[in-house]
């Protein structure tokens, strides 16, 4: 975009412009994504507790509800507790909100759809996604509260063991695609399902599921929810906080559930390609086979049914993070913690080793594919 | 390395891993209630455990002095709210125990369903907060469900959903209202396999597993020697159920009945579920146990509940009737406990032959199985208190009365 206005205007206008578009469109996603998915875990938790879920706010689904929770949290009074450190405290909800938010700056939701394409996107969501910590650990530092402590104590053992694993599956299909850009990750998958990352090798698909229950556990949601674990420590990290900054810090969670989702759309499940290659049949996408170029205004349609197509990928991920939050108990943090180091770790750690032997061994693939980049 | 200006003993201090001292309660989501326990910890690890028990404290004892026994029936009602017919039920007996009253065979058969449904309600309660105090949500409001219902018949032969004073001195208040067994018989039908889900959702579930096999194991001769009674005792694997063992005043009551006493003795449960044998994980004395011990105890009172529904509709004849409000009491004394669901529940009468007693004591089960608490939470994670506390199942409204 910023290529396009520099035509008519001066590189660093038409850069800050190009910017301030790209920011409040991703913030509005991040946003409507967090209060869709607010009223989506309480209709979830509802009906899979037999019970309705909101049914007041805004006709029968009660579909106003984030709204109104919103309204509810904004118009609280705002809360700092004597011992706390002022400062600290109220920057902690920003610093991970930002962090959670920053992620999508390199993610894309189509093809050649992405705020800053970056050739070490895969790098820089994993840095940036481990930055939220920070928030958590700093809010808990500084609430002045023992349990917010405990809570923070525990982010800081949980999370920061979560990343290695996290790190390292999210390196196996980097190796196969043999780029970290995530535009490019994702073209590689077009075509039909069995072009899918997940579907190179038996050893990426195994990679998949560790690599879903590591973001679970680096996102804190249950049964890994261990930081906020309110029936232990009352609420842990957000024990002291209400109002407006309890809310920063929930959208930042959903947030970054989001976006752990959408990365493992990418890296995993064909990221906007869809299973079968209806945009190619459409002639909304470019046909290797046949050379063919869509016009612009196709393309861009194209592109529109990818980013359906993604946010399909990934909201059925959150769905299934919230499906188990209300399915099962909560761990605890020395099992939490060998979990991480004792079976993601070394498994993770095969994976890789496994999909390099495979790689070697079969350079065009084995059964449906020419292997890798 | 002394820092200047620091008192040395403050900046050893600073070297070693501090202990931090931390109230959990009164105000905390997994105390049930208002319990105040104070963790000494060492990081995650718990080293001292202390209970701080009184903030419900209403004097039920002293009003008890006050008032005659059938007064006193409503207060009694207040100290297990989640059991008040069974506490109704252990006054009642006491009372007519001083009195030589025999309540009539139907009115011990329509006891026998109210205590057990009662008892059912209780445990669902147990098992689905010990879900909640585990992170497991869920479960909580399956069992509340199914507890609603309980309530709505209660509501039926009653008027009062939680405290009921139904059970009385002589008797019960009213009987059964026309076409209440049929609704028990549904209810009862609709429960059974609701058991399967929490097992399901709880019971075999690895995670709710590692979470409570081999976590606070409590040996038999400790909990014999804390007093502990109800499923904490059964738990550790005696066999020890006053509806059979008790005092045979209270035992006439369920007279003719068939039912396991729910423990694990010689490595088997009287019950078995087929298929689902005990983890190999689970210690004798465990809190899974304590919550196993809970469930299989909720199929037997469905056992009971059906024979007694056979035995009240065979029975002839009236419910009783309950004693005058200021009947004079014989001299004497007598101590009776029952079997409430939440353990031995001991009412004692001292009277001096007006219609007020001369003292009123209630001996509440919560109290000795809490006490065993910081006996089982050292050295245990700060996650594990919420898992012990869970399983002992107090409530705190009989414990501080």
């Amino acid at each position: 975009m910023a290529d396009f206005l520099a035509i008519w205007l001066p590189s660093w206008l038409a850069l800050t412009l190009a910017a301030l578009v790209h920011v409040t469109l991703i913030l509005t996603l991040a946003l409507t994504a967090a209060a869709a998915f607010t009223w989506a875990e309480r209709k979830v938790a509802g009906r899979i507790q037999d019970r309705l879920g909101p049914t007041r706010v805004g006709g029968r689904f009660g579909w106003l509800q984030a709204v109104a929770d919103g309204l509810k949290l904004v118009s609280k009074e705002d809360i700092i507790p004597r011992n706390a450190d002022p400062l600290l405290f109220r920057t902690a909800p920003y610093v991970s909100f930002c962090a959670s938010f920053c992620v999508y700056l390199a993610l894309p939701f189509a093809n050649g759809w992405v705020a800053q394409p970056l050739d070490i996107a895969v790098f820089f969501v994993l840095a940036v996604a481990g930055l939220e910590v920070l928030g958590v650990i700093l809010g808990g530092y500084a609430s002045g509260s023992k349990w917010s402590l405990f809570g923070a104590m525990r982010e800081a053992a949980q999370v920061v063991s979560y990343e290695v694993p996290l790190a390292l599956c999210a390196v196996i299909p980097v190796m196969v695609a043999g780029t970290m850009d995530l535009v490019a990750i994702g073209n590689m998958q077009a075509g039909w399902a069995w072009n899918w990352l997940i579907f190179h090798n038996p050893f990426l698909f195994i990679t998949f599921f560790i690599y879903f229950t590591c973001a679970v556990a680096s996102v804190n949601r249950a049964p890994f929810d261990l930081p906020e674990a309110e029936s232990e420590l009352v609420a842990g990290f957000l024990t002291e906080y209400s109002g407006f900054r309890w809310s920063v810090f929930f959208m930042a969670e959903y947030a970054s559930m989001f976006a752990v989702s959408m990365l493992a759309a990418i890296l995993f499940l064909g990221g906007w390609n869809g299973p079968l290659p209806i945009t190619v049949w459409l002639g909304l996408a470019p046909n290797p086979a046949t050379g063919y170029e869509p016009h612009a205004l196709l393309a861009y349609f194209g592109n529109f049914l990818g980013m359906v197509n993604i946010l399909i990928k990934a909201t059925l991920g959150v769905l299934l993070m919230m499906w188990a939050r209300w399915t099962l108990p909560r761990l605890r943090i020395d099992q939490v913690m060998t979990m991480c180091l004792k079976y993601c770790i070394p498994l993770a750690a095969v994976m890789f080793v496994g999909t390099m032997i495979y790689l070697y061994a079969f350079p065009v693939g084995l059964i449906f594919r020419s292997g890798g980049g | 390395m002394a820092v200047e200006g620091v008192d040395p003993e403050v900046a050893e201090c600073d070297v070693r891993t501090d202990e931090i001292l931390i109230n959990m309660g009164p105000q905390h989501p997994s105390t049930h209630g208002v319990l105040r326990v104070v963790l000494r910890t060492d990081g995650e690890v718990v080293l001292e455990a202390t209970p701080h028990i009184g903030y419900l404290h209403r004097c039920a004892e002293k009003i008890g002095e006050n008032v005659s026994p059938r007064q006193w029936i409503p207060y009694t009602d207040r100290m297990d709210y989640l059991a008040g017919m069974n506490m109704n039920l252990g006054w009642s007996l006491c009372v007519e125990k001083l009195l030589k009253l025999e309540v009539p065979e139907k009115a011990r058969h329509l006891r026998v369903i109210i205590v057990e449904l009662n008892r059912i309600a209780s445990h669902l309660v147990a098992a689905g907060t010990y879900g909640l105090d585990l992170g497991s949500f869920t479960p909580f409001m399956y069992a509340f469900r199914e507890r609603e219902k309980i309530y709505d018949l209660f509501e039926l032969v009653c008027g009062a959903r939680l405290t009921y004073s139904y059970i009385t001195i002589g008797g019960a208040m009213a009987d059964f209202p026309s076409g209440w067994l049929e609704k028990c018989e549904k209810f009862l039908n609709e429960f059974e396999p609701v058991v399967d889900e929490l097992h399901a959702l709880l019971t075999d579930n690895t995670i709710f597993i590692r979470r409570t096999a081999g976590i606070g194991v409590l040996p038999a001769e400790v909990a014999i020697d804390y007093g502990c009674t109800g499923p904490v005792l059964r738990g550790s694997g005696v066999a020890w159920d006053l509806r059979r063992d008790g005092d045979p005043w209270y035992t006439r009551m369920y007279e003719g009945y068939e039912f396991h006493v729910i423990a694990q003795t010689n490595g088997r449960y009287p019950v078995e579920r087929p298929g689902h044998p005990v983890p190999k994980a689970a210690v004798l004395g465990d809190c899974w146990h304590r919550y196993y011990v809970r469930m299989l105890e909720c199929v037997e009172s469905m056992r009971l509940i059906r024979q007694g529904m056979e035995k009240y509709s065979r029975a002839k004849g009236g419910i009783g009737e309950p004693i005058k409000l200021m009947q004079k009491l014989p001299k004497g004394e007598v101590y009776l406990e029952t079997e409430a669901p939440k353990g031995q529940m001991g009412f004692m009468i001292v009277s001096d032959g007006a219609a007020i007693p001369w003292r009123a004591r209630a001996r509440s089960s919560s109290f000795c199985n809490l006490s065993v608490l910081s006996e089982l939470c050292r050295g245990c994670l700060i996650a594990d208190v919420p898992a012990i506390l869970g399983s002992l199942d107090i409530v705190l409204g009989e414990i501080d009365r």
